[in-house]
């Protein structure tokens, strides 16, 4: 195949690094005066990249001797990936320049285009390589962005914490992608599906370093998506980091590392699904249960908020242990509407400030913001009774979509569990609504920005019932791209 | 009616004022919401008018399939569905009357709240989806969560926590069982599912789900607890609006899924289901006895009614089950119209406890008649809507189990006993104190909200057959789909030699009657 050809695949990469280094000429050149500029400008970048996913990055071809595969899930994913990228810049500037300290600086949407790049490697790989350099270049981005307010302690306490943690989880993985390389003799994700399946059952020591490296590859990824027992950065990271920064953690690259582990799991370990989907049922229940119980006690908004991320990974990885393309499909269609959610979340916790622009965390201050800010208050009780799962509103669709597949699949154990758990999570959300809608006002926020209340209205409409219009199309998106990977 | 949408413009006309409601000022949203439960109650007499008796099983039919993806916008009733749906369009206006000056502090969230429940209300009975009914039926506790949390009384935090939580756990397994079913029958659509004939042993697991949460939402003992709370702490016309529809929710889940889905499963568990209602009767009508709270007393009176439901709903014979329905429809009005009367005097004095009231036959002689009404209406006394359900209903669960139906009609001797008991404590005796004798009788807007709901209950009470006409030909068909497993009696009931049996001389009756 010519190199055209494999270059218009990646077309969505190649626009997006074209665009960041451009970009980051331009900041170098600039300074931080062109902040609001470059934003735009990147939010461009990453429409162009969606543009450009038309056509042969959505072909189903592979590229680069089958490293890299363009498909329709890929497409999925990055569409997501771009969209949350975008809002995450745009969130940015009007949070920087409000807070202390000089932090408004154009590099912030350069480094997430780059990590936007990473992130559509990581979901395009067809290779433990081509994964490893996506998920690192990913990650390198994060690192720094988790730091980006350098005059504030917890920030870069954040970036480190990130670093270290995400150091140890890259070399678990790459550990388990040594172990799996050495005995499957191949990095490219057919040819370990084809080992999988000739592999002995059990007994032999062929069998034993096969399912090692399984094992190590999934705690790998169960550190990425912070699925429990790998989840204990979350928390401190979370709150650590600019609420922006926070905002696109929560969603962006948890959906290349959610769809990462999809490719992975069905692509290359298909085959060994009985052994892997005891570990993704026990990470889903895990995951689910702790996500509600540790919430419960949080204080601050955005621990509560990365809580709720770890758990809602588990409801994710509850169609992930199905196994089956309704299951994928399942996945790719709640991280779309966690991601409307969690964002939604995110921008009011963006207007939770002082009339000097100074960020509050604490779930105490939104007490009474009902009869203070009836629109606010609203908009975050939907997307709370949104993400504890309660119909009318469309995150019930999100969890009813995972069941079902787990329910086609016949894992009823998992699936009364799961939603059992679910209702230990509807404390907590409830505890959000609580303090909003029935105790006393608390003091005012300062006012809010037009951009950002645009956005939550926007998320909230998403949310809203009049999301279950979109279902019919979102479920033969969905379909689309789970069946590329079958 | 052909052709003309009016299920989904009944659910469209609230929802729409709904969101208004939000937008205008405390009178707008008043004489908004008003208008708006006006509007679908002269559209719910349509709906009664239009509606075929003896026709179609499923009438007003509406199917959009697969908008939703796996599941569709269906809607469509029977008999059941309709005199349900007419209770839901009958209490919601005088819910709103009585919250017009009670309901100082925040009317438009609560006015709007209110009418989002009347669209789930209306939406549960109509569905005809298996997931659009779970959405209507699992989406009302938000608006009643909201309800009681902000407008409720004291302790109305912990009481809205625990209506929520209970209420949720009980349903979400409920949802498992539903994806199983939807998957196995490979459709969604509740007729359809009514026909399809589940092995008997899954029945057995997919009952048990269903039953956890009708059971929650009955409220049935043991898990009835959080009714007591929710009801002491919601404001009145939350307290109507529970009691009077929300309750008969799991009533309605036992005859629309339990019963002709899984008909060997319901006659397999008879047991259980008679068992904790013989419980629920003795015990929580000896619980309402000492009560010392108002509110309290008639929640618990609630449960008692609730079981009368239930057993009668597991007599598998025509009796039983239309005395079932008789009693959610009398216990609907009777219970709304009593938590209006507790309403009335707490709007005064601003307490519940019974100990503090005595002698209102002398300053409030109107009020007086009136309570004396529905607490005989709820006593069960003949000329009363309760009278014909209870019957029935014991005579339906005689044919089946003499035991059972000895115990439960215990409850109809403690009923008498609790409520003469509290109707003595409030209305009778001397004026104890001078803020009692100065409360005011009835005024005008009080009258109006109570007038309707006592000639209704005499209406049913009078003549049953305008209620009994619309659902008889549904009971048949239910009763041709579950006979198969429908279980032996212990009363064994001999063939009489040219008498006419007590029991049909009741129905025949009724019959010559119309």
């Amino acid at each position: 195949m010519n190199y055209a050809a494999q270059l218009a695949m990646t077309l969505p990469e190649v626009v997006l690094s074209l665009g960041a280094l451009a970009l980051m000429l331009v900041a170098a050149w600039s300074g931080p005066n062109a902040t609001r500029a470059i934003s735009w400008a990147a939010v461009a970048v990453l429409a162009g990249a969606c543009v450009a996913l038309v056509g042969p990055a959505t072909s189903g071809g592979s590229a680069f001797d089958g490293m890299y595969r363009a498909d329709a899930f890929a497409g999925f994913a990055k569409t997501l990936i771009y969209v949350a990228a975008a809002v995450a810049i745009l969130l940015a500037p009007g949070f920087f320049q409000r807070t202390a300290g000089d932090d408004l600086r154009p590099e912030y949407p350069v480094l997430i285009l780059l990590s936007a790049v990473g992130m559509g490697i990581m979901v395009s790989a067809a290779d433990l390589l081509t994964l490893y350099v996506g998920l690192e270049l990913q990650s390198l981005a994060a690192y720094v962005l988790a730091s980006f307010m350098r005059r504030d302690a917890r920030s870069a306490e954040a970036g480190l914490k990130y670093f270290v943690l995400g150091a140890l989880a890259s070399g678990i993985l790459l550990y388990g992608i040594s172990l799996v390389y050495g005995f499957t003799g191949s990095t490219l994700f057919d040819e370990i599906a084809g080992a999988y399946a000739a592999a002995p059952l059990a007994g032999s020591t062929k069998s034993l370093g096969l399912m090692f490296g399984l094992v190590f590859v999934f705690a790998g990824l169960a550190f990425k998506i912070s699925a429990v027992p790998f989840h204990m950065w979350t928390p401190d990271v979370y709150e650590g980091a600019p609420t922006p920064v926070t905002a696109f953690f929560a969603t962006a690259p948890k959906v290349a590392a959610v769809g990462l582990a999809l490719r992975v799991a069905i692509t290359a370990m298909g085959p060994a699904a009985e052994q892997w989907r005891q570990i993704v049922i026990f990470a889903a229940l895990a995951s689910i249960l702790l996500g509600a119980v540790a919430a419960i006690g949080q204080q601050n908004i955005k621990r509560l908020l990365a809580y709720s991320s770890i758990n809602n990974v588990g409801f994710a990885l509850i169609g992930l242990a199905a196994g089956t393309p309704e299951g994928v499909a399942a996945v790719l269609a709640y991280m779309a509407i966690y991601i409307a959610m969690t964002l939604g979340s995110f921008l009011v916790v963006l207007q939770m400030r002082d009339t000097d622009g100074q960020p509050i965390e604490t779930i105490a201050s939104l007490s009474g913001l009902s009869r203070t800010r009836p629109a606010l208050a609203f908009g975050l009780a939907v997307f709370m009774f949104s993400l504890a799962g309660i119909p009318p509103l469309f995150g019930f669709y999100a969890k009813f979509a995972v069941f079902y597949a787990a329910v086609q699949a016949g894992l009823f154990p998992l699936a009364v569990f799961g939603i059992a758990f679910s209702v230990i999570g509807a404390y907590y959300y409830l505890r959000v609504v609580k303090t909003m809608y029935f105790d006393e006002p608390a003091g005012e926020y300062g006012p809010g920005d037009r951009l950002e209340g645009g956005l939550i209205v926007a998320t909230a409409a998403i949310v809203s019932p009049l999301g279950y219009l979109a279902i019919p199309l979102l479920t033969a998106w969905t379909m689309a791209a789970a069946k590329a990977l079958f | 009616m052909n052709g003309f949408p009016i299920l989904s413009v009944m659910l469209l006309v609230p929802a729409l004022a709904a969101v208004a409601c939000l937008f205008l000022g405390a009178s707008q949203a008043r004489w908004l919401a008003l208008g708006a439960t006006l509007v679908n109650l002269a559209l719910g007499a349509l709906l009664w008018l239009n509606f075929d008796i003896g026709g179609a099983q499923w009438q007003f039919v509406e199917h959009h399939e697969h908008v939703f993806g796996l599941f569709g916008w269906s809607l469509g009733i029977d008999g059941f569905a309709l005199l349900l749906i007419e209770l839901s369009v009958f209490l919601m206006p005088i819910c709103i009357g009585a919250s017009w000056e009670a309901i100082e502090m925040r009317v438009p969230e609560y006015m709007s709240l209110f009418l989002f429940t009347e669209v789930l209300m209306i939406g549960t009975f109509a569905a005809q989806d298996l997931f659009l009914f779970y959405i209507f039926f699992e989406a009302g506790l938000i608006p009643m969560y909201l309800i009681i949390g902000i407008w409720g009384g004291a302790n109305r935090i912990y009481a809205s926590y625990k209506f929520f939580l209970y209420t949720l756990l009980g349903s979400v397994v409920m949802f498992i069982a539903m994806l199983y079913m939807s998957i196995v029958a490979g459709t969604t659509s509740i007729p359809a599912l009514m026909a399809y004939d589940f092995p008997p042993h899954v029945q057995t697991w997919l009952w048990l789900a269903f039953f956890a949460s009708f059971a929650v939402k009955m409220p049935m003992w043991p898990v009835h607890t959080w009714l007591p709370d929710a009801h002491v702490q919601a404001p009145t016309a939350g307290s109507v609006i529970l009691a009077g529809v929300l309750l008969k929710l799991g009533g309605y889940g036992f005859l629309r899924f339990s019963l002709p889905m899984f008909p060997e499963a319901s006659a397999q568990l008879t047991w259980l289901v008679f068992a904790l209602s013989a419980v629920a009767v003795i015990y929580t009508s000896l619980v309402a006895l000492v009560q010392s709270d108002m509110k309290k007393l008639i929640a618990y009176s609630s449960v008692a009614h609730m079981a009368i439901v239930t057993i009668g709903l597991f007599a598998f014979n025509t009796q039983g089950i239309e005395g079932a329905m008789m009693v959610m429809l009398g216990h609907g009005l009777v219970s709304g119209a009593l938590f209006l009367c507790v309403g009335v005097i707490y709007d005064r004095l601003h307490t519940r406890e019974i100990s503090r009231y005595g002698g209102l036959a002398i300053n409030m002689p109107r009020y007086a008649a009136l309570f004396m009404l529905f607490t005989m209406a709820s006593v069960g006394l003949p000329g009363t809507s309760n009278f014909v359900g209870e019957l029935l209903s014991l005579m339906g669960t005689y044919q089946v189990s003499t035991t059972i139906t000895l115990l439960c009609t215990t409850g109809i001797i403690l009923g008498a006993a609790y409520m003469l008991y509290l109707y003595r404590r409030v209305v009778f005796g001397e004026l104890k104190s001078d803020d009692v004798r100065a409360m005011p009788d009835l005024s005008s807007r009080e009258m109006w909200l109570l007038a309707p709901i006592a000639a209704v209950v005499l209406w049913m009470g009078v003549y049953p057959e305008s209620f009994l006409a619309p659902m008889r030909k549904d009971t048949q068909t239910l009763l041709a789909r579950i006979d198969r497993a429908k279980p032996a009696g212990d009363s064994l009931p001999t063939k009489g030699t040219g008498i006419v049996p007590a029991a049909h001389a009741e129905t025949a009756a009724h019959g010559e009657a119309h």
